[in-house]
C-alpha cells in the first residue's frame, strides 16, 4: 500500500514522462556509441543547447497562458542584426542593445495587443508575424549577413565565454529557468498564467485579466527569443539572416514533450527544458551514431507521439493509485 | 417595518437585438434567503443572472444593493458587493488543484519589501477546512479539479464563496448532468451556504430540485415574472401547472 502511494506521488510529477524518454533516449545512444556520454561530447552538448532552450522557456510560458507564438524564429534573428546594423550606424552597444531588446518586447506586444483586440487565434497571427519580421530581416541584410562591428565583442565575451566545461550562456539559461519556475508555480501572476490558459472565462470572472496576462506572456516569450538570438551571435560572430528558421514549431515540440499542453492552462517550464535537451541529444546522438542527420526530424516526431502517449497514461495510472 | 432586501432589481428589461428578453422583471433576494428561480429554456433566467453579477448591463432598470442604487458595468463591480455566479463551465479551472482555484485572484502571499510569493501552506490548511464546513471530504487539496466529480466541483466553488463570506452566491443549474446522489450532496451545500449566512439564487428548470431547499420560488416565462411565491403557500404540482399553462 505504501509503495502504490509512494509510486502514485512519483507518477504524478508533471515532468515524469519527459524525464522517462530522456533517460532511455540517453541510455539508446551510450549503448550505441559510448562516446556519447564523454566529457568532450557533453560539453558539445551544452555549448549549443540554450539557445533553442532560452526560446522554449519563453514559449512554454506563453503556451501555459493558452496562446501561441510562431514568431519567434523571426525574432531571434531579427534582434542581433538591429544591434549590428544600430552599431554600424554608429550607435553606442549599450543604447543599440537596449533598443533592440525592447523592440523584442515591443513585438511581443504587438502580438498580443492583435491576438486580444481581434480575438484571431494566435496561431494565425504570429504566422502573419513571423513572416513579417522575416522579411524585415531579409531585406535589411539582402540576405547576406552583415558584417560585425569591433564593439560588438564586448556582448561575445560577456554572453558566452567559458567557464571551464560550459559557456556562461548556459548559466543564463539555468537563472531564466528558475525565475520562471518561480514566476509560474508560485506567484499570483503564474496562477492566472495557468488560470487564463485553462478557462478565461472562470478567471475573468474571478476578477483576473487574461488580456493583461497574455499582454505579459507574449512579451516575455518575444524578449526571450531576441536575446537566445543575441546569445547565438555572440557565439557564432555573425548575425545570420536565418537564423531560427523553423525554430518556432521545435519549441512548441519541445515544450510538449515537457508535458505542456496545447490547449493551455497546464505544463512545466522545468519539462521544457527537458524537452529541449531532448530535441538537442537526438540531434547530436544520431550523428555520433553514425546516422544521416536525416533521420532528425523522424526522430522528432516518433518522440513527441511517444512523450503525448507516455503522458496520458502515467496521468491515468497516478489517478487511479491515489484514489 | 420590513427589512430591506439585500439585492433589489426594479423593472429590468433587455433587448438581444430584437428579441425582447426581460420585459420589466423585478426581483429581490433578501438576507440568508435561498430563492429558486424556475422557468423553461429561453424564460429569461440567465440573462436576469448576468446582469445580476456583471456580465451584461440591463437597457432599463435599476438594481438596488442593501437600499442604494448600484450599476455593475463588469464582474468587478458585482464581486467587490460580494455578489458572485458559478455556472458550470466557469465556475473552476480543470487545470488547476482546489486549493489554486479556491483562492484564484485573491491569493494569500508572504512578502519581504516588494518581493511577494504565494503562501502555499495557507492556502492549503484553509481550502481543506472552507471544504469540511460544508462536508466535503476530499483526499488533498492539490488533487486537480478536472479529477473531481460534477457535485464535487459544485462543492469547491460553493465552499469559495463560504470562505470568502460572499453575501449573495448565483448559482447557475448547478444539478445539471449530476446523478441523484450528487444532486443530494449540492443541495445539503446549499442548505450549509444559507446556515453560513449566504443568500443565494438557484437558478434551475427542475422543481424538484429547488423546492425542497428555496424559501422562496420565482418562475419566468417569456421574459416576465409570471409568479411568486413563498414555499408554504404552493406544492411542486401547482407550480408546474402554471409552467405549463
Amino acid at each position: 500500500m505504501r509503495l502504490r502511494q509512494f509510486l502514485g506521488n512519483v507518477l504524478v510529477v508533471k515532468e515524469i514522462s519527459s524525464i522517462f524518454m530522456l533517460t532511455v533516449t540517453m541510455l539508446i545512444f551510450y549503448i550505441l556509441s559510448p562516446y556519447f556520454l564523454s566529457y568532450f561530447n557533453l560539453r558539445t552538448l551544452l555549448e549549443l543547447f540554450p539557445e533553442l532552450g532560452i526560446v522554449v522557456l519563453g514559449v512554454t510560458v506563453l503556451m501555459i497562458s493558452g496562446e501561441f507564438d510562431l514568431s519567434v524564429g523571426s525574432v531571434f534573428a531579427l534582434c542581433p542584426i538591429l544591434i549590428v546594423k544600430m552599431l554600424s550606424a554608429g550607435v553606442n552597444l549599450g543604447i543599440a542593445t537596449t533598443l533592440a531588446l525592447i523592440v523584442s518586447l515591443g513585438i511581443g506586444a504587438l502580438n498580443a495587443l492583435m491576438v486580444v483586440k481581434t480575438g484571431i487565434p494566435s496561431f494565425i497571427i504570429t504566422l502573419a508575424t513571423m513572416m513579417c519580421w522575416r522579411g524585415v530581416v531579409l531585406a535589411v541584410t539582402e540576405g547576406t549577413p552583415p558584417s560585425i562591428p569591433e564593439e560588438f565583442s564586448w556582448l561575445e565575451s560577456h554572453l558566452t565565454f567559458w567557464l571551464g566545461p560550459i559557456r556562461i550562456s548556459f548559466i543564463y539559461f539555468l537563472i531564466i529557468l528558475i525565475a520562471l519556475w518561480i514566476i509560474l508555480e508560485r506567484t499570483r501572476l503564474g496562477n492566472w498564467m495557468f488560470a487564463t490558459g485553462g478557462n478565461p472565462e472562470a478567471a475573468r470572472a474571478r476578477g483576473i485579466s487574461p488580456a493583461k496576462v497574455k499582454l505579459i506572456s507574449f512579451m516575455i516569450t518575444s524578449l526571450l527569443a531576441g536575446f537566445a538570438g543575441l546569445v547565438q551571435t555572440s557565439r557564432i560572430g555573425s548575425a545570420l539572416p536565418s537564423a531560427g528558421q523553423g525554430w518556432e514549431l521545435d519549441a512548441i515540440a519541445a515544450s510538449v514533450i515537457g508535458g505542456t499542453s496545447l490547449f493551455g492552462g497546464a505544463g512545466s517550464i522545468i519539462g521544457a527544458a527537458i524537452g529541449a535537451f531532448l530535441l538537442r541529444i537526438i540531434g547530436n546522438g544520431l550523428v555520433i551514431a553514425g546516422a544521416p542527420g536525416y533521420y532528425f526530424r523522424m526522430f522528432v516526431g516518433i518522440i513527441i507521439i511517444l512523450a503525448v502517449i507516455f503522458d496520458i497514461t502515467l496521468k491515468k495510472r497516478a489517478s487511479k493509485a491515489r484514489w | 417595518m420590513k427589512k430591506q432586501p439585500l439585492v433589489e432589481m426594479r423593472n429590468i428589461h433587455k433587448w438581444y437585438g430584437r428579441i425582447h428578453a426581460l420585459k420589466g422583471v423585478d426581483f429581490k433576494v433578501n438576507e440568508g434567503e435561498v430563492v429558486g428561480l424556475v422557468g423553461d429554456n429561453g424564460a429569461g433566467k440567465s440573462t436576469l443572472i448576468k446582469i445580476l453579477c456583471g456580465v451584461h448591463l440591463p437597457d432599463k432598470g435599476e438594481i438596488f444593493f442593501k437600499g442604494n442604487k448600484v450599476r455593475f458595468a463588469s464582474p468587478k463591480d458585482a464581486i467587490r458587493l460580494g455578489i458572485e455566479a458559478i455556472h458550470q463551465s466557469t465556475g473552476l479551472v480543470d487545470t488547476l488543484d482546489i486549493k489554486r482555484n479556491i483562492f484564484l485572484g485573491r491569493e494569500p502571499v508572504k512578502k519581504i519589501g516588494p518581493v511577494r510569493w504565494l503562501n502555499l501552506k495557507r492556502m492549503a490548511e484553509d481550502s481543506i477546512k472552507a471544504l469540511k464546513k460544508i462536508g466535503l471530504e476530499i483526499n488533498s487539496p492539490s488533487t486537480k479539479v478536472e479529477e473531481l466529480s460534477g457535485g464535487q466541483r459544485q462543492g469547491v466553488a460553493i465552499a469559495r464563496a463560504i470562505y470568502f463570506k460572499t453575501n449573495l452566491l448565483l448559482l447557475d443549474e448547478p444539478t445539471n448532468n449530476l446523478s441523484v446522489k450528487e444532486t443530494e450532496k449540492v443541495l445539503e451545500y446549499v442548505h450549509e451556504l444559507r446556515r453560513q449566512g449566504t443568500s443565494s439564487v438557484f437558478i434551475t428548470h427542475n422543481l424538484y430540485h429547488v423546492y425542497p431547499i428555496a424559501d422562496r420560488i420565482v418562475i419566468l416565462k417569456l421574459g416576465e415574472k409570471i409568479g411568486e411565491f413563498k414555499k408554504e403557500e404552493t406544492s411542486v404540482e401547482e407550480l408546474i401547472e402554471l409552467i405549463k399553462s
